[in-house]
């Protein structure tokens, strides 16, 4: 035991024995504390802010050398109380809450968000086929740009640095396709109860085309960096193992269930926005682990262009026609439309509710400070967003805020299988490991 | 469906019985349905709840009631019937997976405040159902689902973190998301948001959970 008293390294006895406390600094002094207990025990505490542990979460490992016996999740550093908040909006200003939550999937926060309370409304069928073709379109883009970053960093942690650059590059275009719809690159509330906040500019179909074109030329330059490179597959084949039975009873979803092998993929099973008159394959594998996971995020890059051309399509055939429901009791009264310093109101819709119709403004006023009121209830919400099942439950009491918003998130959910694919494994590949997952630590902690 | 358990009231006026906020539309009023609803409860409900009874004998006792509404199942299930239950549902009904539990808190509900939400997914049969259970502010506690669906440990913890629900037999239930030393469960109704006033150019603007509110 210590002589003196550390401030770097204190120690103290608990009923499991004695606990060290390393808190910077001191080093060698833990060192020789440790060399004189008995019990060759370490806990290693790596995160909050660790370079390799995607964001802000905390690994509590308990190791044995360098194989690891233990792994606990420490989450909650990012908690910002979205779900709290949303209750003191209206309905509308929830999109802008919760495109904050996984900020790598923002329009499927949205869209989920979106689709509930449509539920609740009981417009759901009511939402206009250039809206639901423009969600799609823009889901299957922010799909791509998500992975990118899945696999870019993902690459980084285990020491592959080219992929990174590459990817981050891909994800540029992406989110350059995001600026010149929404006006916004990221958490864009682009997504609004009813339909979208305003239709696509001039000149945007074209510009998709020859972005997909573009990717899909990049997306076949990227898989040569790693699909098959031997030293990637040392590092991922065979790691992060979680069979069917493990994934089904831990709840995951997304490329994690994929790669046992079954084929569960929301878009497919209970289709929403219309994505059943969209043709694309449900890609799976079956090594249950980091490499069959990889694999999956590179092919299912393929389907989105897929799907984003079919969109297209839609969205060519179905020029003019509306993006939000024609109900003007729920549809946002403010006609936005972008100028040189992003989107805002047009200046259309000010000229005519301030100058020609008082009725424009009360009513613009009322829906704006006051919002719409959703008929009481609860609903639950499903969407397939990269790392799962992204869905709200959402209750309303009938007034004009959301009684209770609840995102059932496929990072939080993932996240427990953190044990179950690392321990007895080696330090390292928890790395691998918790990569693969993909947790976005905004959406774990909300 | 009513929500009879409707939270408290606080806000200014409005317009009411109607979802129309602008006093200006003449909307249609919007009835709201019963409480509970009788058969047919159409699509695969029946079939469903057919099925439960038929796996699980004591269903009349053990299902409180049945909601359908908005093309959903939830079925409200007493606590002490809640682990039997799913497991029936679970090994016979194949609903594989629990996506979590949602936890809301209904402080006039008297009795009945909290309540959890389990939101269930058969990938074999592709269903959807819901289990609801309330239990009072003065005894919270509800079964854990851990042993039935290990997926709901945190899920369980987010729930006790924030609404002060007790899953007992869980393995270990801890906060999650807030310190372990917080004092409160931040959702409840009766935990204030919070938040300070903002100045910008003279004008203050109140924190969010103090301005202007309509009922």
């Amino acid at each position: 035991m210590s002589t003196y008293a550390d401030p770097y390294a204190s120690s103290r006895e608990t009923t499991e024995g004695t606990v060290f406390s390393v808190t910077g600094g001191d080093w060698d002094s833990l060192v020789t504390e440790i060399g004189q207990a008995k019990e060759e025990r370490v806990v290693v505490n790596m995160g909050p802010q660790h370079p390799s542990t995607h964001g802000v979460l905390r690994l509590v490992l308990e190791l044995e050398g360098e194989t690891v016996t233990e792994v606990r999740c420490g989450i909650g550093y990012l908690h910002t109380g979205i779900e709290k908040n949303i209750e003191y909006r209206n309905w509308t200003q929830g999109t802008t809450f919760v495109t904050r939550m996984d900020y790598l999937a923002p329009l499927f926060n949205e869209t989920a968000y979106c689709l509930a309370v449509e539920k609740l409304l009981g417009i759901t069928d009511d939402v206009t086929e250039r809206a639901s073709a423009i969600r799609v379109m823009m889901m299957e883009f922010n799909r791509i740009s998500s992975h990118m970053v899945a696999l870019g960093t993902g690459a980084l942690e285990l020491g592959a640095l080219s992929p990174m650059i590459f990817c981050f590059r891909e994800r540029e275009k992406v989110l350059d396709i995001f600026e010149l719809v929404s006006g916004l690159r990221m958490n864009m509330a682009y997504v609004r109860p009813g339909g979208v906040a305003q239709d696509l500019p001039e000149g945007a179909v074209a510009k998709i085309l020859a972005t997909v074109a573009d990717l899909r030329k990049s997306f076949k330059d990227n898989e040569k960096l790693l699909v098959g490179n031997s030293i990637w597959m040392k590092r991922t084949e065979g790691i992060g193992y979680l069979d069917l039975a493990g994934a089904t009873t831990l709840g995951i979803t997304g490329p994690v269930i994929r790669s046992t092998g079954l084929p569960l993929d929301l878009r497919k099973l209970q289709p929403y926005s219309g994505y059943e008159n969209y043709e694309f394959d449900v890609v799976t594998a079956d090594t249950c682990d980091v490499y069959g996971r990889f694999l999956i995020r590179i092919n299912e890059l393929e389907q989105s262009l897929r799907i984003i051309e079919q969109a297209a399509k839609k969205l060519q055939a179905t020029q003019g026609q509306p993006v939000m429901v024609a109900d003007k009791k729920i549809a946002w009264p403010s006609q936005l439309s972008i100028g040189a310093d992003g989107m805002g109101n047009s200046l259309n819709h000010i000229r005519e509710i301030m100058g020609s119709s008082m009725e424009s403004l009360i009513h613009h006023f009322k829906l704006v400070t006051e919002g719409f009121r959703v008929p009481a209830g609860q609903v639950y919400a499903a969407v397939e967003s990269p790392r799962g099942e992204l869905a709200a439950h959402i209750v309303s009491d009938g007034g004009t805020r959301p009684y209770r918003v609840h995102f059932r998130e496929p990072s939080f959910n993932n996240l427990q299988a953190t044990s179950a694919m690392s321990e007895g494994g080696m330090v390292a590949d928890i790395i691998g490991a918790v990569a693969s997952i993909d947790p976005v630590m905004g959406g774990v902690d909300r | 469906m009513t929500l009879d358990n409707k939270g408290a009231d606080h806000g200014m006026f409005g317009t009411h019985g109607t979802g129309d906020t602008s006093g200006y539309g003449g909307l249609v009023h919007i009835a709201a349905g019963a409480g509970s609803s009788q058969r047919p409860f159409g699509g695969y409900f029946d079939q469903v709840a057919d099925d439960l009874e038929r796996a699980y004998p004591d269903f009349n006792d053990a299902i409180e009631r049945v909601v359908v509404d908005r093309n959903e199942l939830t079925l409200h299930i007493k606590r002490e019937r809640l682990v039997e239950v799913a497991r029936t549902l679970r090994d016979k009904l194949k609903f594989e997976m629990c996506m979590g539990v949602s936890g809301v808190h209904y402080p006039t509900d008297a009795g009945r405040e909290l309540h959890a939400v389990y939101p269930l997914l058969s990938i074999t049969n592709n269903q959807r159902i819901r289990l609801e259970v309330s239990v009072s502010d003065s005894d919270p506690h509800i079964p854990s689902l851990v042993e039935v669906w290990a997926g709901n440990n945190w899920h369980e913890r987010e729930t006790f973190d924030m609404f002060g629900i007790i899953f007992d037999g869980h393995p270990g239930l801890t906060r999650i998301l807030m310190p372990d030393d917080w004092q409160g469960h931040p959702q409840r109704k009766d935990y204030d948001l919070g938040g300070i006033a903002v100045e910008y150019k003279g004008a203050t603007t109140p924190p969010p959970s103090e301005r202007r509110s309509y009922k």
